[in-house]
């Protein structure tokens, strides 16, 4: 059916360079943290303190913390300060400068379950060669000198131990 | 569940740059085959579901855009956001509410247009996470390494996934990068996110893929061969990661065991007899076959060395070439019910697997498979 279309239009574009549009999606916007999100970022900013919701109806500690439990579908109401070491759960080092990453690569990304909660947080780990890095080991928070009330107050995790 | 099938099927072919068609134009394309497919014309059409993501398509209300070369104008057109399985779920349900006899299903998208890793980036969470700078390949990076830390699944196997993928794709007309690669040319390839290589991971692909639902009455008077739908479901995982355990797919083994239920299929791994997986990533397919319960959970790898998900094998897995070959987000998983309908007509020319009665089509909705759909599509009624 639309075979006998592009014939003509195979014609006309014939020799003709694809014309493209270029443009860039830029539209401010503000993501209001919420009252929630508010009292953790300030917690790090304020405080250096790694702070958890806790659902006391299933006894889950969420990080990064929210304000309703996913399991129970009830609010969470207990908040539990994190002593801010934790475990590797997994992680990646990202090799390849692709758009998303604002550091110079590598970059090591890990899934790591703090001590005191039940769900593991994103963040950089840092102060360890790539090539040792293992699900399972210990890492706990280095907070970031100018603080400005973003998750980026956490600097990195670092290895417990000197490695 | 009352009886529907799928009585028309039509892409385009995949490419990594299609420079000459807008998004209308691949939609008109895809729903031109679709109906040449089906041997019906757009007044046969009851409604239509698009399907898009306004991020990809760099527009808001993407999914209306493409409304009209979707012969959607004056019909009821609904649009969904996600991966085109999810766009048919839909459809299939619009289908079976009495109002309509058929729809149309469509769903689109350009990757080459936009930048992955930013459009991925924006799927994390904006306060919590999003400035950490990860994407769909990091991430699935780190799914890989929780699996494969798990299940002892190694990087060769892995390797041989996209081997025998792009491999495959020699034999599709449609396929973007049909490719002759061994094992080790995948393990020389760039790493670009541990332990995920360059040929580890799909490249950025544009197309768009169309099929028609009917439902039992009007297939029924349909004169082509239509592929039933036997069972259906989809399941959706934590939307934060840190809330899952990421070397597993507890969404997508329940959305299969419901799909199987419907199906009456009791013994998965004995009934399925050729599967189309969401293979965005080599780890995906082996993981997503294990979660479909098409083999043992952490055996995948080793029936892989076996040959047994090959063309020729006992239960051949992508056939098509997969996402490997060419990953078009949001049609990827329409796609894979287009490739399981071809199959199950005996139409899927020299990629054509051994006579299968029935076969399943899988598709993924977020990041690190979130959410996951789950088609059985059966030849007979
Ligand atoms: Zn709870």
């Amino acid at each position: 059916m639309g075979t006998k279309d592009n014939a003509v239009l195979d014609q006309g574009f014939d020799g003709i360079e694809p014309m493209v549009f270029e443009s860039q999606i830029s539209v401010p916007y503000s993501w209001w943290a919420g009252d929630t999100a508010t009292y953790f970022l300030k917690g790090l900013r304020d405080e250096k303190k790694i702070r958890a919701l806790k659902c006391t109806s299933c006894g889950k500690t969420y990080i990064p913390p929210r304000k309703t439990c996913p399991v129970c579908f009830v609010p969470n109401t207990e908040w539990k300060d994190l002593s801010g070491t934790g475990t590797v759960q997994s992680f990646t080092i990202a090799r390849r400068q692709l758009a998303a990453i604002s550091k110079k690569v590598p970059v090591i990304y890990a899934l790591i379950k703090l001590d005191g909660a039940d769900t593991a947080m994103l963040h950089y780990i840092e102060g360890i060669s790539p090539e040792k890095m293992k699900i399972g080991m210990k890492v706990q928070a280095e907070f970031a000198e100018d603080r400005k009330g973003t998750i980026q107050d956490i600097a990195f995790f670092k290895p417990v131990k000197e490695v | 569940m009352d009886k529907a099938a799928i009585i028309g099927v039509g892409m385009t072919s995949i490419e990594g740059n299609k420079v000459r068609d807008t998004f209308a134009d691949m939609a008109w394309e895809a729903v031109n085959k679709a109906l040449d497919d089906a041997g019906m014309n757009i007044n046969d059409i009851d409604n239509v579901i698009t399907t898009s993501n306004d991020f990809w398509d760099g527009r808001t209300i993407s999914c209306m855009a493409v409304g009209d070369a979707s012969g959607a104008a004056h019909k009821n057109v609904s649009c969904v956001e996600g991966d085109g399985t999810f766009g048919a779920f839909y459809g299939l349900t619009r289908a079976l509410s009495g109002s309509y006899g058929t729809t149309l299903v469509t769903a689109h998208t350009k990757g080459s247009q936009s930048v992955s890793s930013l459009i991925t980036n924006a799927a994390f969470d904006p306060i919590y996470e999003r400035s950490l700078g990860m994407d769909m390949i990091s991430a699935c990076a780190m799914q890989a390494n929780a699996y494969m830390n798990r299940t002892g699944i190694t990087s060769e196997q892995l390797a041989l996934v996209s081997v025998k993928n792009h491999g495959n794709a020699k034999k599709n007309p449609l396929s973007q990068m049909p490719l002759d690669i061994t094992v080790n040319d995948v393990l020389k390839s760039e790493m670009i996110s541990d332990p995920l290589h360059k040929l580890d991971c799909s490249p950025v692909s544009d197309a768009c893929c169309a099929i028609i639902i009917a439902n039992e009455e009007r297939a029924a008077k349909h004169k082509g061969k239509p592929v039933w739908i036997k069972g259906v479901s989809f399941c959706s995982d934590a939307f934060f990661f840190g809330d899952r355990d990421l070397s597993r797919a507890p969404a997508l083994e329940q959305a299969a065991k419901k799909a199987y239920a419907m199906a009456g299929i009791k013994n998965p791994m004995k009934e399925i007899d050729t599967a189309e997986v969401y293979d965005a990533f080599t780890y995906q397919e082996l993981m997503w076959l294990e979660g479909l319960g098409l083999c043992a959970d952490g055996e995948s790898g080793r029936l892989l060395e076996k040959g047994e998900f090959a063309i020729d094998g006992r239960l051949p897995v992508n056939a098509s070439g997969g996402l490997l070959s060419g990953h078009p987000v949001i049609a990827a998983g329409l796609i894979r019910i287009a490739e399981i309908v071809k199959q199950l007509r005996g139409e899927a020319g020299k990629y054509q697997t051994k006579n299968p009665k029935t076969g399943v089509a899988h598709g993924v909705n977020g990041l690190c498979g979130q959410s996951h759909c789950v088609w059985v599509l059966g030849k007979d009624k």
